[in-house]
Parts: structure tokens; C-alpha cells; sequence
């Protein structure tokens, strides 16, 4: 039970504790106190604010139409999986259908070549989703292997750091608007091959991402090696470790902390960019939909932004989660993290 | 020749006036097998002897020669037990002697070194927690895994930094014992630093007082010609013991004691002194400029009472 108990604490989910706590028998008041406190208080401020919501919905009126209350944006949610089933089905369809009409040609000619067809149906909701999450992870991946690598070279040497420090405050500050287009130009130029194998669309919102998220990462891993206790180094040069031998077993291992700390940023700036960078590179995920949504007008569009919202919103909360569980899991000194 | 020896060192921290001589003309020779006790004050410059032993940092002036070699570098030859133990917290007890094992003897067979580990887990008696990281273990069982990391590094000279300054003092009792089974059974050079005079009686051949600091010195050594095994509760009655205890005191406290008192007063010079154009100084650092004497505004008179 402790070790469950534990567990929990460590993926984040402390307002299941006092239930367990409470099945073990431990100070029911005290329990209950905290359950009012991790669920109780959330609880109402959530409906106070769909309150608020309701309130305002009712009361604003837009262009086109009115300003949609929660009721209408569940709504919209539904609707839009309903259309993504719908999608689905319809997809298993035409499979079926073109396994039906294969035979039929065969049968009809069967010295003809038969051309298989790909399900062309525009791209849903979720699919979006996906291709978001897709492009978060490249750019991610882009930024955290030049991050990681240049952080640890900036820790180890002053000099090194020195002479990055003034691109870092630079460029850390640039907004991802302003680096798109120049990505898209440089993507233009640099990337034609005759059979792409991804979008033009999906390689410039991976570099924007990556640029603009690569800066936590760096400082922190610059920080954590900079930071590594003179004790570790010591013993490293007692044992005359070779020099790779130094970053692997003593410089990574005991800065992994803090550039987990850096990547869990990272990955949070890269989700926040992303939809801005999909809106102007036009890479089919949730920032282009959010545009297109806002394109077209109709009386749905508040309430499809507003879906789109929440989902960016608990997309961001699960990736920050999970940063945070493999941030703990690297930390030999122990649960501090929030 | 002596195995292990030092000549005329000496050693600064700091630039410019701020520059205090933290340890001055030190001579000392050891023999191979013996067991020589450091004693002094915390702040003397203990931890920086033995740092400039294990080659960590160079001596300003003077030289520290292992076998007729001067020491240049750290080397496994010359295996540290830190004051506060340094292992790796990442690393099991198994791992962290491994990792010593592994990067000095590359040339062994797996199966050799893996026991080789073994042997000195089993000689520090941590056999059952040998997959243990370090911060589940006590303070006691950390500084024995750092003991036996240095053994098992087989070195020329063990060098032990105030090893049991952090713990209390039962578990204390008890590692000083595990120290002496280990020596007799190994007859390795150990020099080992500490604060405790009764620690140094019980354990070494000699004892050698560090006087206070800044400019700590070398005393005059103090034989402990006490048979071995030496007992603890005997010792405590031992005429000989209270001997020596006296000797070493008396010199800490009085030739090697620290200054009494000092007091401070301001003072305010006219600013009119050149500035040294021999320092150099760097391009990028613009407070690079030798300090002058007019902005010292204090002065430290150190009086005897």
C-alpha cells in the first residue's frame, strides 16, 4: 500500500493519496480535510468559471451569431467525433468496396493491371491531433539534440560558454513569427527531392519549433553540468578517466536532473509555438485548423476554436506530465518536483 | 630514500593582497608500510595537504615525490577517501567500486575483476547491500564503500581525509577498529588526516601536529611506539598514551596555537601607488587592475594576550 502510495506521488496523481490513506485507516479527518482541499476546491472554482462562462455566453453577442456556452462547445466536441467516426466508417468502406471492384476487374480482364486506390478523404480532427503531436516530437527531438550536446560543451569549457552566451540572449527571445518565414525560405531552397517523404509544411513547423524550444534545454544542461560537484570530478580524475568516459559516467549522469528540468521546458515552449507555427506554415495539425476555422466563418467557428482550446490545453498538461514522471524517475536526489 | 616525501612545500589561495599562505614550508618523509597520523585544526589546511598529496592541486613551491617521482597528477596510485565520501549517487555500492575496478584494470578478465570487487565488499562487511545507491545507506556504511572503492584500487599509499569527522561517534568507534583490521592485514602506507588526537594514537606509527592557520606548519612528530593491537579501553589508562596525548596538545595549543585575538582598525591611506604593470590582466575582465593600497581600508593586527 505505501509503495502504491508512492507511486502515485510520483506520477503526480497526490489527490488520490488520502483515498488510499483512507482505505489503510489513517485519520479519517484529516483525510477528508484533504480531499476537500485536492478535489473539493479544484472542483468548484471549475464551476464557477463554466458559470462565469455561461454568463458571458449568454450575454456577448458576434458577428456571427452568439458566443457559445460550454453546453454548446461539448456540443461541438461531440459532433466532431461523431465525424471522425463517421470518417472512419466511411473509410472501411471504400477498403471494402475496392476490394469488391478489384475482383471485378480481374475477373473481366485479367491480363490488366489494377491501380490500388488511397483513401482520399480530408483529414479529421484527430488526424490533426496526430500530425501536431508529430511535429512537436521532431522539432523537439531536432532541438534537444543540438540542446543537450552544445549544453554540455558550454558547461564543461567557460570558453566554450562565453562564446555562445551572446547568441543564447540573442535568439532566445525571438518570437517563432519571426522565425518562420525564414525558415520556409531556407526549407525552399534546401529541401526538394523528387519523392518527398515529408511536407515542406511539416519540416518548417519542426524547425521553428526546435528553435524556439532549444534554449531552455541548452541553459539548463549548461547549468547542470557547471553545477556538477567538485567531489564527482575529483574522483574522476583520481581514476584518470578518459575524456568520453568523463561525460558518460560522471558528467551526464549527474547532471540528468536539471537537463530533464531543461527538456520538460523545452517540450513546453515547443507545444506553445507549434500551433503559431502550423497557422502560417499551413502543416495540417491543430494550428491549421484553428485558422481554417477562422476562415470560413459559419456559426460553428467559436465553438470549434474553443474545442480545439481545450484540447491544446490538455495535450500541453499530459506532455508537461509526463516530462515530470521521467524527470523524477532520472532524479537520485529525490522528489521535489512539482 | 623515503617513499612518500615533501620538501619545502608551500601553498597560496587568492591574488593580490587578498593572497594568504595557507600552508608554508612543510617537510615530512614517510616509509612504505607506515602508518602516519596528520593532526589539526579544521581550517589549518589540512584537506589542501592532502589534495596537493593526491596530486589534485600543485604545491606553489616545493615538491611532493612518491618514490623519487614527483607527483604531478592524481593517479589511482595514490587512492583518496574524501571527508564526505564522494561516491556517486547514481551508482550502487557494486557499481561504484566497479567503476574504479573496471578503469584501472581494463586488462583483467570480467570474472577476475567482478571478484576482486567482492572481496573488498566483503572486506568492508556490505555484502548484503552491494545493490544499494548510496543516500539508502548511513554515513558509516557510505564512508566504508568509499574506503573500500580506494583499496580496491590497489594503491602504492592510501590516503584517508578526516574519514570519520562526519560520523558519531559509536559508528566512528567501530570504522577505526574495521581501519587498523584492514591495515594489519594489508601493511599499505596510509597517511591519514583528522582532527582527533586519540584518533591519530590509536592508529598510527607517528603523529605529525599541523599547526593553526593561515601559514600552518609541521610539528615536531610524535612516535606512538604503543604495541598493536592497540585497545581502545586499555589505551585510556595507558601512561604512554597520555604521553603522547600531552605532547600533541601542547604543541597544538601552544607554539602551533592560533592567534589569540585581533582587532581591527580603519584606515585610510593616500592613494599613490603605481599600479603594477607586470600584472597581466585580461581582456574581457575590466575589474583586472591590481588592487591599490588606498582602498584597503582595513587592517588586521593580530595581538598577544
Amino acid at each position: 500500500m505505501s509503495a502504491l502510495i508512492q507511486t502515485c506521488e510520483n506520477v503526480g496523481l497526490n489527490w488520490f493519496v488520502p483515498f488510499l490513506r483512507l482505505l489503510r485507516g489513517e485519520s479519517p479527518n484529516e483525510q477528508f480535510r484533504q480531499i476537500l482541499l485536492d478535489i473539493g476546491v479544484p472542483v468548484v472554482a471549475m464551476l464557477i468559471f463554466l458559470g462565469a462562462w455561461s454568463w458571458v455566453a449568454g450575454h456577448v453577442k458576434v458577428s456571427f451569431g452568439s458566443v457559445p456556452g460550454p453546453a454548446a462547445v461539448w456540443a461541438q466536441a461531440e459532433i466532431m467525433w461523431d465525424g471522425y467516426r463517421a470518417d472512419r466508417a466511411s473509410e472501411a468502406e471504400f477498403y471494402v468496396k475496392q476490394v469488391a471492384k478489384k475482383k471485378e476487374f480481374l475477373a473481366k480482364t485479367p491480363a490488366g493491371e489494377w491501380h490500388e486506390h488511397k483513401y482520399s478523404g480530408a483529414p479529421t480532427y484527430i488526424d490533426q491531433i496526430f500530425t501536431s503531436l508529430k511535429t512537436v516530437f521532431a522539432g523537439f527531438l531536432i532541438g534537444s539534440l543540438i540542446a543537450v550536446p552544445l549544453g554540455i560543451l558550454c558547461g564543461l569549457s567557460k570558453v566554450i560558454n562565453n562564446a555562445m552566451n551572446p547568441f543564447i540572449q540573442l535568439f532566445k527571445p525571438v518570437s517563432p513569427l519571426a522565425w518562420l518565414p525564414i525558415v520556409m525560405i531556407m526549407v525552399s531552397a534546401l529541401y526538394n527531392p523528387k519523392d518527398p517523404m515529408f511536407e515542406k509544411s511539416f519540416i518548417s513547423s519542426a524547425f521553428t519549433v526546435a528553435l524556439c524550444s532549444l534554449w531552455p534545454a541548452l541553459i539548463n544542461t549548461s547549468l547542470g553540468v557547471a553545477q556538477i560537484d567538485n567531489d564527482y570530478l575529483n574522483v574522476a580524475r583520481v581514476l584518470k578517466l578518459g575524456w568520453w568516459k568523463k561525460i558518460t559516467k560522471i558528467v551526464i549522469p549527474s547532471a540528468l536532473p536539471l537537463i530533464f528540468t531543461g527538456l520538460r521546458l523545452s517540450l513546453g515552449v515547443g507545444w506553445m509555438v507549434l500551433i503559431a507555427a502550423e497557422m502560417l506554415a499551413q502543416n495540417p495539425g491543430l494550428g491549421k485548423f484553428v485558422w481554417d476555422m477562422f476562415q470560413n466563418g459559419s456559426s460553428d467557428t467559436l465553438a470549434q476554436i474553443m474545442v480545439a482550446v481545450f484540447t491544446i490545453g490538455i495535450i500541453g498538461f499530459a506532455l508537461d506530465r509526463i516530462m515530470m514522471i521521467l524527470q523524477r524517475a532520472v532524479s537520485f536526489d529525490n522528489a521535489t518536483i512539482r | 630514500m623515503a617513499f612518500l616525501e615533501l620538501q619545502n612545500v608551500s601553498k597560496c589561495y587568492g591574488i593580490g593582497v587578498k593572497r594568504v599562505e595557507v600552508l608554508h614550508d612543510l617537510n615530512l618523509k614517510i616509509a612504505e608500510g607506515e602508518f602516519v597520523a596528520i593532526v589539526g585544526y579544521s581550517g589549518a589546511g589540512k584537506t589542501t595537504l592532502m589534495s596537493l598529496i593526491a596530486g589534485l592541486q600543485r604545491p606553489d613551491t616545493g615538491s611532493v615525490t612518491l618514490r623519487g617521482e614527483e607527483v604531478k597528477e592524481p593517479s589511482p596510485d595514490r587512492a583518496i577517501v574524501f571527508q564526505n565520501y564522494s561516491l556517486l549517487p547514481w551508482l550502487s555500492v557494486y557499481e561504484n567500486i566497479a567503476l574504479a575496478v573496471d578503469t584501472i584494470f581494463p586488462d583483467w578478465p570480467q570474472a577476475k575483476r567482478r571478484a576482486h570487487i567482492e572481496k573488498f565488499i566483503a572486506m568492508v562487511n556490505l555484502t548484503p547491500a552491494r545493490e544499494k545507491k548510496p543516500r539508502e545507506l548511513s554515513g558509516g556504511m557510505r564512508q566504508r564503500v568509499s574506503v573500500a572503492r580506494a583499496l580496491a584500487m590497489n594503491p602504492r599509499i592510501l590516503l584517508l581525509d578526516e574519514p570519520l569527522s562526519a560520523l558519531d561517534a559509536l559508528t566512528r568507534a567501530t570504522l577505526q577498529d574495521e581501519i587498523e583490521r584492514i591495515w594489519e592485514s594489508d601493511r599499505k602506507t596510509v597517511v591519514l588526516i583528522t582532527n582527533d588526537v586519540d584518533e591519530g594514537i590509536l592508529l598510527a606509527d607517528r603523529i605529525i601536529p599541523l599547526s593553526a592557520g593561515p601559514r600552518a606548519t609541521l610539528g615536531p612528530e610524535v612516535k606512538v611506539d604503543i604495541e598493536r593491537p592497540r585497545n581502545r579501553k586499555e589505551l585510556n589508562h595507558d601512561p604512554r598514551f597520555k604521553a603522547i596525548r600531552k605532547e600533541v596538545i601542547s604543541y597544538l595549543l601552544g607554539t602551533g596555537s592560533r592567534a589569540k585575538s585581533s582587532l581591527t582598525r580603519k584606515l585610510i591611506l593616500p592613494d599613490i601607488e603605481p599600479e603594477d604593470l607586470n600584472i597581466p590582466r585580461s581582456m574581457t575582465g575590466w575589474r583586472n587592475t591590481p588592487i591599490r593600497k588606498g582602498e584597503m581600508k582595513e587592517e588586521s593586527v593580530e595581538v598577544k594576550s
